[in-house]
């Protein structure tokens, strides 16, 4: 097994990689399925009130 | 008034779309995913404790929809689309700053659980115990799973302890980290 530090310094690496590519995708344009499905579940809620 | 949950989901949405997406590796499924959770978290938002993490419960939702629906179909190796395949690697920098394209196609070759611990853990910033929470298992497990999963992206990106990261190409990577070799 690696020391530590080692692994701390491994670790760190690899979450910072994990953490660019992430955010990479965070920062993609939502499709426009989601506001529309957002939309559709406001005017459920006030409109015709399904309870 | 914005203390609306409903009104605080939409800023998670891209967030739990990039979730959805690392974890699905296939963006069709990953937005089928991302819908079905949308849809779960509105109705049931009266479920929601007001005042603990959002994020953290939307997530929830989406992992647990993910795995039942890994279960009812059987599969448990998902289509890797070409959102992920199709931008093959580059040679590193010559700083050896790993691009970002090795890094992932490499990560989406571990197995879900393991995928799932590293984005909650490494990515999205939750603690072991979240994490192990939003899983519905044991804090070991989540760091095992995690730990696994860094050891075998270490292999097979070939990180070193000095910090370097060196990329070699597609097939000389599957050899390297067959034989742990060392470069230089």
């Amino acid at each position: 097994m690696a020391h530590d530090s080692e692994n701390d310094n491994v670790r760190r690496q690899i979450d910072e990689n994990l953490k660019r590519v992430f955010q990479e995708k965070v920062e993609e344009d939502l499709p426009d399925r989601f506001k529309m499905l957002i939309e559709q579940l406001k005017q459920q809620d006030s409109g015709d009130n399904p309870q | 008034m914005s203390a609306d949950p409903r009104e605080e989901l939409v800023e998670h949405l891209p967030s739990l779309r990039a979730f959805a997406m690392s974890l699905c590796r296939n963006s069709a499924q990953a937005d089928d995913l991302v819908q079905d959770t949308i849809v779960k978290a509105w109705t049931n938002m009266d479920k929601f404790k007001v005042g603990t993490n959002l994020r953290a419960w939307l997530f929830t939702i989406l992992r647990n929809t993910f795995y039942s629906a890994r279960r009812r179909s059987g599969r448990e190796v998902a289509d890797v689309d070409g959102v992920f395949s199709a931008n093959l690697a580059t040679k590193p920098d010559h700083d050896g700053r790993l691009a970002l394209k090795d890094f992932e196609k490499a990560f989406i070759t571990l197995p879900d659980e393991q995928r799932e611990a590293l984005l909650l853990v490494g990515a999205s910033g939750f603690s072991y115990e979240e994490a192990a929470e939003m899983c519905g298992c044991a804090v070991g497990t989540i760091k095992s799973r995690a730990n696994r999963g860094r050891a075998r992206l270490a292999e097979m990106l070939n990180i070193d302890e000095d910090g370097a990261m060196e990329l070699t190409d597609q097939s000389t990577m599957a050899v390297m980290s067959a034989t742990q070799q060392k470069s230089m």
